[in-house]
């Protein structure tokens, strides 16, 4: 009953050498994924010349020769790739970690409010519409690029999760509750909308089945620019508000007593990780469980704090796809989200029957 | 000096308006700096809802809150929270958190660190815990907590935050009797060594008069009796608010008590009423 004052200092969150240790394990297996990514294919090569190659084209003083036709394979082809899966996976991993804050439920996920949804139809529209309307791929100077194809789904995606949130608005502020309802509203009326496109896509359709299934064979480095920039920048300004999204763990209304401007905070955090979903799934279509298992994973090893929880999931996520991908490209080409949901989703059932004990009690 | 929390006329009704909900007509409250006041009063009494008003959580349909001397609408969150903390009836801890890093995320009014916690943030955590007898519980998961231990959690949060002002919600709610008034005796000593103003819900009415010097009744949505315990916590009151029949005694220390009539004959509970 009386207190005991404790000898050793008090320990009110990570300490920097475990954040160390955390950051530095997660940069390692991202690290060890890219390396074994870059090796494997229909070329082999082995991963440390992957890494050497990839070394000194960055200006890393590297010795070591290799055939001109080893670098090309490494750097154009493999080497956009998966940094593309690593960003594509890092955004899905940080904004999964987001909108499970938000949603105070570890069954939230990055698409949970109309991303994947949005870009969808935003994708498809623009590789079906100009099949059903030549006059309008002529316009447009031509079959319509990639580059069309993505801006649209990009903004399919942010177009959606804003019209979620403009129709979950009630009085003051927005519910969550009713922005999930919403989002699997909206969600559906824009699949029915997809699934229509499907049926008159015509020519169009493997294209279409591939966009939807999530791949990252298109990959190329203008693009990886863009999406790269997007994903980082999103991700550092969600990390910059940690504290509020940890005080969101606590309800609304506690976070609101202890000094946060919540309608606000949930509009921008909400925006913020909408912005990493739309970048990810503009360049990689939607790709399932990422998102999911990724913060589900971190929250279990690292605990729920957002400052280590959200740079971990980012690193995991990366982590994941890349190795995805490598399975996908291996096993011939398959999508990687075939190869994300088929490992990812038994995984996740697992997981979910061994944790049930502890798991998380959703918000009443 | 103005008051540190005034509210003027205050009413309230669920939803917005509809009179057949009306929970609060017109509520007068006042509490001074270094000021603990106790509000009492039945279930539905509109308890939670007139302190969900002070901490703008819900806006009045009627009625004026200001803290000490500004109106409510004119302080932000921010502002609020260095001053007012609330400890709210229930509150679903996140599990992951160990209790110190819970209690450090009341000093989120008062970060001044971009990733970690200042020396200041450590002696306030430090402090709580000590204060809600919550020190051996600082490595414990909030999942691994019971009903007791959470909410002395609860409180070192409330007691972190180190405000002005402390609005609690049933602070002695899942609480034993040692806890119960241990939580009290904290809470007090804020009040007598810091000045700090405390509103605190309280069920039981022997606790009630023990730790307030003041004594507020809310009935159907009213303050119908405000004041020193043994002037506010009359049978006839009690009779009336709650419907239960009161007999006063005098224990062998001549305090004056109140027993509970109950039919059946189970064990009376008496309400003591200071020592007159």
């Amino acid at each position: 009953m009386r207190a005991t004052v404790t000898a050793r200092p008090l320990v009110t969150g990570p300490t920097p050498g475990r954040a160390a240790v955390v950051l530095a394990g997660g940069g390692l297996m991202v690290l060890a994924a890219g390396a074994l990514a870059l090796a494997l294919g229909t070329v082999g090569i082995g991963p440390l010349d992957a890494l050497g190659i990839v070394g000194r084209r960055i200006g890393l003083p590297v010795d070591g020769a290799w055939a001109p036709s080893t670098e090309t394979i490494v750097w154009e082809i493999r080497l956009p790739r998966v940094l593309t899966g690593m960003v594509v996976g890092a955004g899905l991993g940080a904004s999964g970690a987001v909108f499970q804050a938000l949603f105070r439920n570890p069954m939230a996920d990055p698409y949970i409010i109309g991303t994947a949804s949005g870009a969808s139809l935003g994708a498809v529209g623009a590789l079906v519409l100009p099949t059903l309307a030549p006059a309008l791929a002529a316009a447009g100077g031509g079959p319509l690029g990639t580059g069309l194809v993505q801006a649209s789904a990009f903004a399919g995606a942010l177009a959606t999760v804003g019209l979620v949130y403009a129709l979950a608005r009630s009085g003051s502020g927005v519910p969550v509750v009713t922005l999930l309802l919403t989002g699997y509203a909206v969600s559906a009326v824009l699949a029915a909308i997809v699934a229509l496109l499907i049926f008159l896509s015509g020519r169009a359709l493997a294209a279409v089945v591939a966009w939807i299934m999530g791949s990252l064979a298109g990959a190329s480095w203008g693009e990886l620019g863009l999406a790269g920039a997007l994903v980082t920048a999103a991700v550092v300004l969600l990390l910059l508000r940690w504290r509020r999204l940890n005080l969101l763990l606590l309800g609304e209304s506690q976070a609101a007593h202890l000094g946060l401007g919540v309608e606000r905070e949930k509009l921008v955090l909400t925006m913020l990780a909408a912005l990493a979903t739309s970048a990810a799934v503009a360049v990689a279509g939607t790709i399932g469980f990422v998102g999911l298992v990724a913060p589900h994973l971190v929250r279990l090893a690292v605990g729920p704090d957002h400052r280590l929880l959200l740079p971990a999931s980012a690193l995991l996520g990366a982590a994941l796809l890349t190795l995805a991908d490598a399975g996908a490209r291996l096993a011939g080409g398959i999508p990687v989200g075939v190869v994300t949901a088929l490992i990812g989703a038994p995984f996740f059932l697992w997981l979910l029957r061994r944790s049930s004990a502890v798991r998380p009690r959703a918000e009443p | 000096m103005s008051a540190a929390i005034r509210a003027d006329g205050l009413r309230f009704a669920f939803p917005a308006g509809s009179p057949a909900r009306s929970v609060l007509r017109g509520v007068d409250l006042a509490l001074d700096r270094g000021e603990l006041v106790a509000l009492v009063g039945p279930n539905g009494s509109g308890k939670t809802t007139l302190l969900r008003l002070l901490t703008g959580l819900l806006r009045p349909d009627a009625g004026r809150i200001s803290i000490f001397g500004r109106p409510l609408e004119r302080w932000s969150r921010a502002e609020l929270a260095r001053r007012v903390a609330v400890l709210p009836q229930s509150l679903e801890l996140p599990p992951g958190f160990r209790v110190a890093e819970l209690v450090e995320m009341a000093r989120a009014p008062h970060a001044r660190r971009l990733f970690g916690a200042t020396p200041e943030d450590r002696d306030a955590v430090e402090r709580a815990l000590l204060e809600a007898d919550a020190t051996a519980l600082a490595d414990r998961r909030a999942g691994a907590l019971s009903g007791g231990e959470r909410q002395r959690v609860l409180v070192a949060m409330s007691l972190a935050q180190e405000p002005d002002l402390l609005l609690l919600d049933e602070p002695t709610i899942h609480l034993d009797l040692a806890h119960a008034v241990g939580v009290l005796r904290a809470v007090e000593a804020l009040r007598s060594r810091r000045g700090v103003a405390v509103l605190a819900v309280v069920h039981d009415l022997a606790l009630a008069s023990t730790f307030a010097a003041r004594v507020a009744v809310l009935h159907e949505g009213r303050i119908v009796a405000d004041g020193p315990p043994q002037r506010v916590l009359l049978p006839s009151l009690i009779g009336r608010v709650f419907g239960v029949s009161v007999e006063e005694a005098t224990t062998r220390d001549g305090r004056r008590v109140l027993v509970p009539l109950v039919a059946g004959g189970a064990l009376p509970r008496p309400v003591a009423v200071g020592d007159e």
